[in-house]
């Protein structure tokens, strides 16, 4: 394929994404304002699926990650609430403690493979999580934690409101997105995809495998943490129901059917999976089924995802708009 | 602590090692032979207790006719899930082991879509006299799993050990390239450790379901300590699963009888960590290159 195609196509697929942007930003002056805070935590979970699709390049499923999420929302809430930290400095603080939680679980555990890796990290997750409902205080057990301050005022602007805070989040997503896709693009995203494709062979070229699957870990369990201190400081409160099994299953629902061999795939796969799981508010009984339904045949008769089935498309259209007399 | 209380958590402790064991075989010989983790596996046990639920207790068969329905409607879920998920999937751990995950959320709405959800269904005890046994008493519903368990985990040793179909199922275990080399039908093994697998948990589900209470999501409370005891006792290991079941039904009875249930999980967990930090393999596993 010639390079000046590709720069053609490029241009062509940078249009929808900034038209999206602009859509976005005039979005909140014209909706209702539950909606505003609907799409507000299409942002949260668009970090949480794009730090979990950074663990997943290294080939570490595990089904920890909604705990790190939760580590991150009660540490900046009694940051916040206890100590006072403002909250624009306590959300980076819980990202960091969601951090090293899961370099922690992960440490002594990096040495089982596969399946025993998946089961024994979520083991230990769990071990965080009941420590949540059983230690009544500082966590306030099963009924969680309430009154956690709102966002201050800045410079005039009250970030208690929806639409500031919509914009707070917004520009927190953007940038988290931003880092992680630079990441991608680094030297160490590199060997974390050589590590997944074929660790043995990453290993002679020296890669340092445990080192880099921690690092991984590390970076994404931030990134979860900072979704979780974004959600907690507009929700003023938690509990770990937010943060069980079954929420976990929404975020490999989430990463699987979006696809996760490009970038775009979680965000694909918030948009359409969380779109479907809001409408289907009426039916809330029979919805996990139609869900669980939905991942399984979605691994067996389309492994890439959604993003592979429109990337195989653009590809066709690609070759037939761009490179006519190139016969590949 | 009076020695009748100790007594009778020792029992009780047993029963429990017993169903431990019975679900963690299963998992856990199905994990050997196809290197695919099944975590759908509680859900086989809840049915399994809603099919003595429908059997025993609606339609008034007697127990142990239901006990083996359950049994087989197990199977038959194992073949189910080894013919319409693992197969398609093979060889790819990781989406099997995901697709058994959105597998979970099926089963849940389906029983309880049936069945109803919220409450849990009371069924009679068939046997209402209690085992005593030096001042202690120990509803005999719990003490009948004790030499189920035994036959049932026995008697599937002996077979992997003595006949050929079991001897065909440690081969593909070891090696399935060597294995159908030698004329073995892999599709036809993984369907049978499926089927097995299955049963057991039936088993299992329905010798306990006039003790536990039975919900839709009793499932999803099963599956963590049956993981954790294939993990610990070695994946693919019979008789690991069979001696870290014992290990895990102690700890969790005895915590839970002294401090209480969200501790014990939290110990069983760390206990957990602790044996995979010194051995990653698991207790009785095989260290695979």
């Amino acid at each position: 394929m010639s390079s000046h195609s590709t720069e053609k196509f490029r241009t062509w697929a940078l249009a929808p994404l900034i038209l999206g942007l602009i859509g976005l930003c005039l979005f909140p002056f014209f909706a209702r304002a539950y909606l505003v805070e609907v799409v507000m935590m299409y942002f949260i979970y668009i970090i949480l699926a794009q730090s979990y699709r950074l663990i997943v390049t290294v080939h570490d499923w595990q089904l920890y990650h909604i705990v790190l999420y939760g580590v991150g929302a009660y540490t900046s809430g009694m940051l916040a609430k206890n100590f006072g930290i403002p909250v624009f400095m306590a959300i980076p603080l819980g990202g960091a403690m969601a951090s090293l939680m899961g370099m922690a679980i992960t440490t002594p555990l990096l040495r089982t493979k596969g399946w025993g890796f998946y089961i024994a990290t979520y083991g230990l997750a769990e071990l965080i999580r009941l420590s949540w409902l059983k230690f009544r205080n500082p966590f306030g057990g099963s009924t969680g934690i309430i009154d956690i301050p709102w966002p201050p005022v800045i410079a005039g602007i009250d970030f208690s409101d929806g639409i500031p805070y919509y914009f707070f989040s917004l520009g927190v997503m953007l940038f988290a997105l931003y880092l992680l896709y630079r990441i991608e693009k680094s030297h160490i995203g590199d060997s974390f995809k050589a590590i997944s494709m074929d660790p043995d062979l990453a290993a002679s070229t020296g890669i340092n495998i445990p080192r880099h699957r921690l690092l991984a870990c590390a970076i994404g369990g931030f990134f979860a943490g900072i979704a979780g201190g974004l959600l907690v400081h507009r929700l003023g409160a938690v509990d770990p129901k937010l943060f069980n099994i079954v929420t976990m299953l929404y975020l490999l629902i989430w990463v699987v059917v979006g696809g996760t061999n490009t970038f775009w795939g979680p965000i694909i796969g918030v948009s359409v999976m969380h779109t479907l799981f809001e409408l289907s508010r009426p039916l809330i009984e029979v919805r996990p089924l139609f869900f669980g339904l939905s991942m399984v045949l979605a691994l067996i008769f389309m492994p890439g995802g959604i993003e592979g089935l429109i990337s195989k498309a653009v590809v066709r259209w690609q070759r037939r708009n761009f490179m006519p007399t190139v016969d590949t | 602590m009076s020695s009748q209380l100790l007594i009778q958590t020792i029992a009780n402790a047993i029963a429990a090692s017993g169903m431990l064991a019975l679900i963690a075989v299963g998992l856990t010989l199905a994990f050997g032979v196809m290197q695919m983790a099944n975590l759908a596996h509680g859900h086989f046990f809840m049915v399994g207790a809603y099919t003595v639920y429908a059997l025993y207790a609606l339609a008034g068969w007697p127990f142990w006719w239901a006990v083996a329905a359950a049994v087989v409607v197990g199977a038959v879920l194992g073949l189910v899930v080894e013919r319409s998920i693992f197969r398609p999937l093979q060889g790819d751990v990781v989406s099997g082991f995901i697709a058994t995950a959105g597998l979970m959320f099926v089963f849940e709405v389906l029983v309880g879509e049936i069945w109803g959800w919220g409450l849990s269904r009371p069924i009679p005890s068939p046997y209402m006299k209690a085992f005593r046994f030096m001042g202690a008493s120990v509803a005999f519903q719990r003490v009948i799993v004790i030499p189920s368990a035994m036959v049932s985990i026995g008697g599937l040793m002996f077979f992997m050990r003595r006949f050929r179909l079991g001897r065909a199922l440690r081969a593909v275990a070891q090696d399935p390239e060597a294995a159908s080399l030698q004329g073995i039908n892999i599709n036809m093994m993984t369907a049978l450790a499926l089927s097995i697998a299955g049963g057991y948990a039936g088993l299992a589900g329905g010798l306990m379901s006039t003790i536990y209470a039975v919900t839709p999501s009793l499932g999803g409370h099963i599956i963590l300590p049956a993981l954790i005891v294939v993990v610990v006792g070695g994946m693919g290991s019979i008789g690991g699963a069979t001696l870290a079941a014992i290990i895990f039904g102690f700890v969790t009875t005895f915590v839970t009888t002294f401090v209480d249930g969200v501790t014990a999980v939290m110990v069983s967990v760390t206990v957990m960590a602790l044996v995979l930090a010194i051995r990653p393999q698991g207790l009785l596993g095989r260290v695979v290159a």
